[in-house]
């Protein structure tokens, strides 16, 4: 168990700020999920925390240590790669059992913890295989299993569902969950897919331009983004924004609906919308359309749930509005969250 | 009929286009293999059966009789104590060498796999040796060990190593000589099992070293346990290859030693050469020159179905 934190750390790849002055701290046995989009710097500083890169300035600290300047191996951490890192010359036992022998542990108490955290990840039965005979799920709890084993103060996980499929992550992200709630060690997870970080952190770190852009929980970071990028970048499809001389208008798609809808409660925001497009999800309807009236001329997208069968056809003029509660107002210059104002 | 066939019908035959039978598949094909076909016979079949041939005959320069003797050439051969001493030389020649090819070579890989200024001069410098021509560089190689020229000797004397009066005879002393041709192959094969290994290594995914790290390993382990197990299949073509091909040269021993001193250099090649070249006994040399041919061929069936065995991806 420890606290990771990252003193204005920075990396230098040439001229290029791959990570630019982050401070980060984790909290006690928390799920910290680092998401952003691919380049912004968030598995530079993952590797950094690890020891396998070296901050250009800064430090990391772990339990307290000052850790910039110790390998990997004397960081008390264990990491699963993307593509999973498995040895594949050896089986999946001595995969798992590879770093205990690497602290020179005896030979029985090894075997005793690999068959532990084997069993742990339900994967006895494949200690005898090779990382070539496993399925991507099997490969994926093996490279668990062996960071798991060493008890370590803080694992770092750098995207490890992206190499399954769509079905097996949904599960694989379960596991994990439980997993980590199991061994309560602290946890850093790298990924870019948004909801993964918002289904498994306690909080998320969103990153960008290899700067931490918010700091927050899921809630938090959905509900209330800290500027345009975290706003643009969290929600599917993204908030709606519109920009106006001397403020950012911010909506979710899915509180942007035909006035109708609303009835009479709380205060509205109306906007008139030429819809352009349809889109038949299923579970949702998407409606994307170019708004009229005050904002003339943004592009906007509503998302109706299927329960809520107003007719709206392509091409024709709909009156759409949002709650004045769910406004959000962001800077035009910086992008910054503003205080709301009347409109 | 619907229309819908009826247009499918029409494009069912397309003219066909002019370019006659190099277009054709079944004639462009063998074509193209031919002329390596050709070569591998002419330069490589029909001297092997030649040499098959003579090895049973009692062919020899100057002679225009031939007779069928069975494994009588063989047999005599075996007997001899220049023969004996040629094989014995010819397995140190050829394993010592190639320890010190794939040691020295992986050290180097290593080396080479990491980015460090000037790394480009050391590859440059590295294939130099691969490049120059076999018999020039070891030309080259016969002054450095020359007894009055030696610039080795020099050298050793400038450091206060040796005085003037104890030069060292390098090519004339029996394990000086064994020693100076050794170096000067392996200095000949190690640029290609140095590129070869450098392959293999730069084919082990960079985070299975990052892992390696994460997990502890230090410097030893992570060479023994990951890297060199993980190379282990290129490392046995590349000692499959370097082996062959030092059990059967002769360039580097027939320029340097021709042999001698005492016959302390003579390898299988070279005594083949000088016997059935040379000394006119045709029979005889076709005969030692194919005495390691079923040996060799079981090592590299041995080395490649290990190479297979081994195969981790």
């Amino acid at each position: 168990m420890a606290i990771v934190e990252t003193q204005d750390v920075i990396k230098l790849f040439g001229d290029v700020k791959a990570v630019d002055g982050v401070s980060l701290a984790t909290r006690e046995s928390e799920f910290l999920v680092m998401l952003g989009p691919s380049g912004c710097g968030k598995t530079t500083l993952l590797r950094m925390i690890a020891g396998l890169e070296q901050p250009s300035s800064g430090d990391i600290v772990i339990g307290g240590q000052v850790v910039t300047a110790l390998p990997p191996r004397a960081r008390k951490i264990a990491m699963v790669f993307q593509s999973y890192a498995l040895y594949p010359h050896m089986t999946v036992a001595k995969n798992i059992a590879f770093p205990l022998k690497a602290q020179g542990m005896a030979r029985d108490e090894r075997q005793k913890r690999v068959e532990r955290s084997a069993s742990m990840l339900g994967i006895g039965h494949l200690l005898h295989r090779k990382p070539r005979e496993l399925s991507g799920g099997e490969r994926q709890r093996v490279a668990l299993a062996r960071a798991l084993v060493r008890e370590p103060a803080v694992f770092l996980l750098d995207e490890p569902l992206s190499n399954l499929d769509a079905k097996l992550r949904t599960s694989a992200r379960d596991e994990l969950q439980q997993f980590q709630r199991q061994v309560a060690t602290t946890t850093i997870y790298v990924t870019h897919d948004q909801v993964e970080a918002m289904g498994l952190g306690h909080r998320i770190a969103v990153m960008s331009g290899g700067k931490v852009r918010q700091l927050g929980t899921p809630q938090e970071v959905y509900h209330d983004p800290a500027d345009t990028f975290v706003a643009a970048f969290l929600g599917s499809p993204p908030m709606n924004l519109i920009e106006t001389p001397g403020y950012i208008l911010g909506f979710r798609p899915e509180n942007f609906l035909p006035k109708e809808v609303f009835g009479a409660n709380g205060p509205l925001l109306s906007i008139p919308c030429r819809v352009t497009r349809l889109e038949y999800l299923g579970s949702d309807r998407l409606v994307y359309g170019t708004t009229e009236g005050k904002f003339e001329g943004h592009r906007v997208i509503s998302k109706l749930p299927s329960n809520i069968s107003a007719p709206i056809q392509t091409g024709e003029r709909h009156e759409f509005a949002t709650p004045e509660g769910d406004l959000k107002f962001f800077d035009p210059r910086t992008g910054l969250k503003a205080a709301p104002r009347a409109l | 009929m619907t229309t819908l066939e009826r247009g499918l019908e029409t494009r069912q035959a397309p003219p066909r286009p002019a370019g006659g039978f190099l277009d054709r598949p079944e004639w462009l094909g063998p074509l193209m293999i031919g002329p390596a076909v050709l070569f591998i016979v002419l330069v490589v079949g029909i001297p092997f059966l030649l040499a098959l041939f003579y090895s049973v005959s009692d062919i020899s320069m100057g002679d225009r009789t031939m007779r069928f003797v069975g494994l009588r050439n063989f047999i005599a051969i075996w007997g001899t104590t220049n023969f004996q001493t040629a094989i014995w030389n010819t397995f140190v020649f050829a394993i010592v060498s190639q320890i010190l090819v794939i040691v020295l070579g992986t050290a180097l890989a290593l080396a080479l796999l990491r980015d460090f200024r000037g790394k480009w001069l050391i590859r440059f410098l590295l294939l130099l040796p691969w490049v120059a021509p076999i018999s020039l560089g070891t030309i080259g190689w016969l002054w450095i060990f020359d007894s009055t020229y030696s610039v080795l000797n020099w050298t050793l004397e400038t450091l206060r190593f040796i005085s003037p009066n104890d030069w060292y005879m390098w090519l004339g002393i029996p394990h000086l000589a064994m020693g100076s041709v050794i170096a000067v192959h392996v200095w000949r094969i190690l640029p290609l099992a140095t590129v070869i290994l450098l392959a293999g290594l730069s084919s082990i995914p960079h985070d299975i070293h990052d892992a390696a790290r994460v997990d502890g390993a230090g410097y030893w382990r992570h060479l023994f346990e990951i890297t060199v197990p993980l190379i282990r299949p290129i490392m046995l073509v590349a000692g499959l290859f370097g082996l062959v091909f030092a059990f059967t040269d002769m360039i580097v021993i027939f320029v340097l030693t021709r042999g001698g001193p005492y016959d302390t250099t003579q390898v299988l090649a070279t005594l083949a050469f000088f016997t059935g070249i040379q000394g006119g006994d045709i029979a005889e040399g076709a005969a030692i020159a194919l005495f390691l041919f079923p040996m060799l061929l079981a090592v590299a069936i041995g080395f490649l179905r290990v190479a297979r065995r081994t195969e981790v991806v």
